[in-house]
């Protein structure tokens, strides 16, 4: 299972997914105020992930 | 689904849209609708000094890089960054370094004006001191009359700031549920309603972009986009607003750009409207406002 780690909440999970979108329906996450990378490449949410894949979702919203 | 036009690795799928763009075909894309916006709206003119206001998170920084390396291709305009320290412990300081920093090594003029040192208190002391009041709103009235004093003492023609689509977004919507169009007439690309030698208009290049597509450019750009929050961050109807527009937007693909798309329609009969409303000198400070003391002298007084 690919591991995810959500920077804004600083918690890092494994989540059983085949693509991005997956993890974000898994997590409730909303695709269009997040941006994701895999070895610090951005990835889109049609992007195949593997079982050994790390993940991290960076919000986009600005912090004021 | 590789890029649309190159086959090469996707690092977006744009909004409205659904293109895949890979890095280097996104960064046109992103280049060329913010050259858009500043023609579209004549946002920027020869021989105008743009001080741009950083805080040095990903969109300022963004700004500054975008205005820079225009600024080197057409010679004529010239750059100058400006940070506004309102002094939030443990928020600013990082943010603060790395905009020195990009500044220093492209050359770019860097000026600091703080809370402190302006009015004598940071943030974090009003906010004790006010309890009552809403951070975010101290802060913003504060900010804005200090860009816009700083700005014209360094004789800037315009001063740019990195909003985008988002944050216009949920301006346009809470001064609508505020019932307050004297503040969006003051909305837009380019602000203000009448040319007043006091008032530095404002620009927004970055006006029709969404705050994902700009932190995908900074991303691309290596600035840093690791999450910081400001801790006053939670409590604003602004955030409120943010949300829900964040969600309509994921439930209705194309909320943002229909809001600024439809506001934009209007804004001409706005500003019209307020074009006769007068400007005076606040008593106190003689700084431009509609009223006879301006807001920020109003709080100062209330800090007292
Ligand atoms: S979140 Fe509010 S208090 Fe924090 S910097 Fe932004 S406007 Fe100021
Ligand atoms: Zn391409
Ligand atoms: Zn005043």
């Amino acid at each position: 299972m690919p591991i995810v780690t959500l920077i804004k909440e600083d918690v890092t999970k494994q989540v059983e997914a085949s693509t991005l979108k997956e993890v974000y329906e898994k997590l409730k996450i909303n695709p269009t105020i997040v941006i994701c990378t895999k070895n610090n490449e951005l990835i889109i949410e049609s992007t195949k992930l593997s079982p050994k894949d790390e993940i991290k979702i960076i919000p986009v919203i600005s912090g004021g | 689904m590789p890029c649309k036009f190159c086959k090469l690795k996707p690092v977006i799928t744009l909004p409205n849209s659904k293109i895949n763009l890979c890095k280097s075909c996104f960064t046109r894309y992103f280049e060329k609708k913010v050259l858009r916006t500043i023609k579209q709206f004549s946002l920027i003119g020869k021989k105008d000094h743009v001080v741009v206001a950083v805080s040095g998170g990903k969109d300022s920084l963004s700004c500054l890089y975008f205005l820079n390396k225009l600024a080197n291709k057409r010679m004529e305009i010239k750059i100058s960054a400006l940070l506004i320290d309102e002094g939030i412990s443990g928020y600013r300081n990082k943010t603060m370094i790395d905009a020195e920093k990009f500044c220093k090594e492209n050359n770019i003029p860097f000026h600091i004006a703080s809370f402190k040192k302006e009015i004598g208190l940071t943030l974090d002391e009003i906010t004790k001191k006010l309890p009552n009041t809403i951070p975010c709103s101290v802060c913003g009235v504060f900010r804005r009359y200090l860009l816009n004093k700083y700005s014209r003492k360094l004789k800037a023609t315009k001063l740019a700031t990195g909003h985008n689509l988002d944050d216009e977004s949920q301006s346009i919507l809470m001064n609508q549920i505020r019932n307050n169009t004297a503040l969006s007439a003051r909305l837009g690309p380019l602000t203000g309603v009448k040319r007043d030698p006091r008032f530095i208009p404002r620009i927004k290049p970055f006006y029709l972009l969404t705050e994902k597509e700009t932190a995908t450019y900074a991303f691309l750009k290596g600035f840093d986009i690791e999450f910081n929050e400001c801790p006053y961050n939670t409590v604003s109807f602004r955030f409120e607003i943010r949300d829900l527009l964040n969600n309509l937007e994921l439930k209705y693909p194309g909320t943002k750009h229909g809001i600024v798309n439809s506001f934009l329609e209007i804004l001409p009969l706005f500003k019209e409207r307020y074009k006769n409303m007068e400007i005076n000198s606040c008593k106190e400070c003689k700084e431009p406002t509609s009223s006879k003391i301006c807001t920020a002298c109003f709080l100062l007084k209330k800090l007292k």
